[in-house]
């Protein structure tokens, strides 16, 4: 089902006017959620930027309703608010729109939880790889040799990979995204929207604030991760997993761009030397390694 | 009396809900509608939802809100906005 | 409306299930709780009858206690009359939860199945837990018998979903005495509790739905002047549930003839001028003991509090200017401090009232009715002849045990 930009909803979903800060990777990805539903989810937010960015009651630039919940919360809401909604007969979607640090760490039990239960949310993971409306901490997600201000020489630890780990709960939709493939992702949030159960989309938004580039780079960012090859693009689906079209011809390693030019934006990665990127560079061959077989044993 | 608490708990939602934005611009786009070729990227990956793909598929930049991030300068695959800068009013 | 006394049903229940069968009862749509002893029995129960299709609810299999109240939370945000129950550590796991949902004004009821609190492990009963979540906006009562534990939790669904009130209410009963002890209780039809209770109105005081109206609830505020004001409503709010909660227990008790008061419940209280004031299921002990002393002449009346919040002012006030003395005995206590209840009671009585506070029963250590009436004969008897004392904390502690 191929999607036109000219079709997509030009509705204010998002009104201008946000507390988020210019280039702002969020807003660009929830706008995209909602032309993908029309504006008709509920959303459910976690403590994150997208507490702050709709701005101060009694206004809110979110056109669309809208429960903000504890840091830890917003899966467990997200269960009773959707049970709440299927029993009035709403079968509309319930959206939790979450961060890293919500989903990966503080909340990640609750997540857990809720995908076991295989509940009817759509969960997408708004990933800026560091706890960023605290000041740039770092996270589960943040990427290995990352500046952080708790990492300061570069985080030790590597990233846990969410989307993988969720696949393994069993949940019927898994699916991996960036803001600047826009159709891609609102293809994924709208298969998804077809299939009751728990639907978990990861997706990259790099802030330009705390990854340390300029903010009118924000797509380039989210373009050149998926044209190096660091972020991948896939969809599990109810039993198959297929890389998806703009990351197709990533598989082969010589059509990816030098990951330097991902990096070298990115001041956050100011002290990854010659040997830390050939790290990088195996992390990056084992990731699409992974992937690659996954897709094998599901098909 | 008792459903008061709703005005102050509840929000609404209406533009500039972190006031005029705008003027936290130092640079402001400024498109060429001339060159435009109303490929409408710049609409869509505005984050601040301050440019209106028209009908016409013209673009239009609402500059109470826009916080001249440049997105959309980067993103048009024609480079014909301008990123300029703002003077002193 | 019925005004009059309505068939109801006699059974033996524990505690827990008596909880159960009201929540059952109020037609309750969305359970969501994580076992733990001595609340587990209320959970298995609901499970059993949303399984058995007694009840039509959907139960949610939570991961831990924070979800349980953070799912329940979400329901009521979702227009569904909802439930949860815990116990001590359980709800100290959801305390952040706890104050998110008071504050955002959802109807909601919780059953508190009071513990005590490790180390050292311990599941014996305190009231500590559920004296631990007083400041955090939710109405708390506490049952003194089985009976009371299930009339309390049905008639909090009345309390919390007034729209004067629009907060949740918590209803504690006691840990193993109360929860796993088999008592008589009536309990009114369905068809009687329908019209009383009758389905919850979702929009209020809002609904969160997809392609609902475009509201937002807890985003942050323009000043903060707004979040004082909201704290303000919220004690608004508090007073006006005194007269919901004397309110509901009236037109309960035309339905069933039982009314044990409003926030509290004062016995042999006309003409006693010293009283003894107490919460919860070891109310029935101190009584025995209050009436005890009367046959000895000593006129002394109990006075339970059935609500600690809101706090009953007016009525520890109202004791408290014709009395000769108060003793209060707390089952919980607040470190470095002594018991709550009368560290809150005592600020209302005069000093020339005689006044003493006891700690006692804690970690489920048993108090007879003879340890009370020793205590309470002791303070009457040095009130009479020493005239007012003022001690706020004082330990009864029990004899040690193995030695």
């Amino acid at each position: 089902m191929s999607i036109r930009i000219d079709q997509l909803p030009r509705d204010k979903f998002i009104m201008p006017g946000t507390a988020a800060c210019p280039g702002c990777p969020l807003l660009v990805g929830l706008k995209q959620v909602a032309m993908a539903l029309n504006g008709k989810m509920s959303l459910v937010i976690p403590a994150g930027c997208s507490s702050v960015i709709p701005g101060m009651a009694p206004t809110t630039s979110f056109n669309v309703p809208t429960l903000h919940v504890p840091f830890a919360s917003s899966p467990a809401v997200a269960s009773g608010l959707v049970s709440a909604a299927r029993i009035r007969g709403n079968n509309g979607p319930v959206v939790v729109w979450a961060g890293d640090g919500a989903s990966s760490d503080i909340g990640f039990a609750a997540l857990s939880g809720a995908a076991a239960r295989n509940e009817d949310l759509i969960y997408i993971l708004a990933d800026n790889e560091a706890y960023m409306n605290t000041g740039i901490q770092a996270s589960g997600t943040t990427p290995w040799m990352a500046w952080t201000t708790t990492s300061p020489n570069g985080k030790t630890e590597d990233r846990k990979e969410m989307a993988l780990i969720m696949l393994m709960h069993k949940i019927p939709y898994v699916a991996t995204a960036s803001i600047a493939y826009p159709l891609d992702f609102i293809a994924k949030i709208r298969k998804a929207n077809q299939i009751r159960g728990f639907k978990f989309i990861h997706l990259y938004a790099p802030c330009p604030p705390g990854q340390k580039f300029d903010d009118s780079y924000t797509i380039k960012m989210a373009q050149l991760a998926v044209e190096t090859g660091v972020w991948v693009l896939w969809e599990y689906n109810q039993g198959k997993l297929t890389i998806s079209p703009p990351s197709a011809m990533y598989r082969d390693k010589a059509k990816r761009k030098p990951l330097s030019e991902y990096m070298k934006l990115q001041g956050r990665f100011a002290k990854v030397d010659a040997d830390a990127m050939k790290i990088y560079e195996a992390k990056i061959d084992s990731y699409w390694n992974t992937i690659l077989k996954l897709s094998e044993i599901y098909r | 009396m008792s459903l008061d608490f709703t005005k102050y708990l509840l929000s609404r939602p209406a533009p500039g809900a972190a006031g005029k934005t705008g003027t936290w611009r130092t640079y402001r786009p400024v498109v060429n509608n001339e060159k435009c070729i109303k490929c409408g990227l710049c609409w869509l990956y505005c984050p601040e939802d301050t440019i209106d793909w028209l009908e016409d598929k013209s673009v239009k930049i609402d500059y109470d809100y826009c916080k001249g991030c440049g997105i959309c300068a980067e993103v048009c695959p024609v480079k014909v906005i301008d990123m300029v800068k703002e003077t002193v009013v | 409306m019925q005004e009059t006394i309505q068939k109801q049903t006699r059974k033996v229940l524990v505690g827990d299930h008596a909880v159960a069968e009201a929540v059952k009862l109020a037609r309750v749509q969305v359970i969501s709780a994580y076992p733990i002893t001595p609340q587990t029995l209320i959970v298995e129960r609901l499970a059993e009858m949303v399984d058995g299709k007694e009840m039509d609810a959907r139960f949610i299999r939570v991961e831990s206690e924070f979800a349980a109240l953070a799912s329940v939370y979400g329901a009521a945000a979702g227009g569904a009359r909802a439930f949860t129950a815990t116990s001590s550590h359980g709800l100290f796991y959801m305390y952040e939860m706890l104050w998110w949902a008071a504050a955002s004004r959802l109807p909601l009821v919780m059953a508190v199945v009071t513990r005590s609190l490790g180390p050292p492990w311990n599941i014996h009963d305190e009231h500590t837990d559920l004296m631990a979540i007083r400041d955090s906006g939710w109405i708390i009562g506490m049952a003194q018998n089985v009976q009371e534990a299930f009339d309390m939790t049905l008639a909090s669904y009345k309390i919390t979903e007034d729209p004067r009130v629009l907060l949740p209410v918590a209803i504690g009963l006691d840990g193993f005495i109360l929860s796993h002890t088999a008592e008589v209780l009536e309990t009114p039809g369905q068809d009687v509790i329908d019209s009383w209770l009758p389905p919850r109105d979702p929009r209020v005081p809002y609904l969160i739905e997809p392609g609902g109206e475009p509201i937002t609830m807890g985003n942050m505020v323009k000043s903060d002047s707004y979040h004082m004001l909201l704290k303000k409503m919220m004690d608004d709010s508090m007073s006006e549930a005194r007269k919901v909660i004397q309110d509901t227990f009236n037109s309960y008790a035309k339905l069933t003839g039982r009314n044990y008061g409003g926030l509290v419940e004062c016995i042999n209280c006309s003409d006693a001028n010293y009283f003894v004031v107490s919460m919860g299921a070891w109310s029935g002990d101190v009584l025995k003991a209050v009436n005890d002393l009367r046959m000895e002449g000593y006129r002394v009346g109990m006075l339970r509090i059935r609500f600690v919040r809101p706090f009953p002012e007016e009525e520890i006030a109202a004791i408290a200017s014709s009395a000769k003395g108060i003793m209060v005995f707390d089952r919980d206590y607040s470190a470095g401090f002594g018991g709550v209840l009368a560290g809150e009671i005592m600020g209302l009585v005069p000093p020339t009232v005689s006044f003493k506070g006891v700690l006692a029963g804690l970690a489920g250590v048993d108090v007879s009715p003879s340890d009370f009436k020793e205590a309470i004969k002791g303070f009457i008897d040095e009130t009479e002849e020493l005239g007012p004392m003022r001690i706020r904390k004082e330990w009864l502690m029990p004899r040690m045990g193995g030695e």
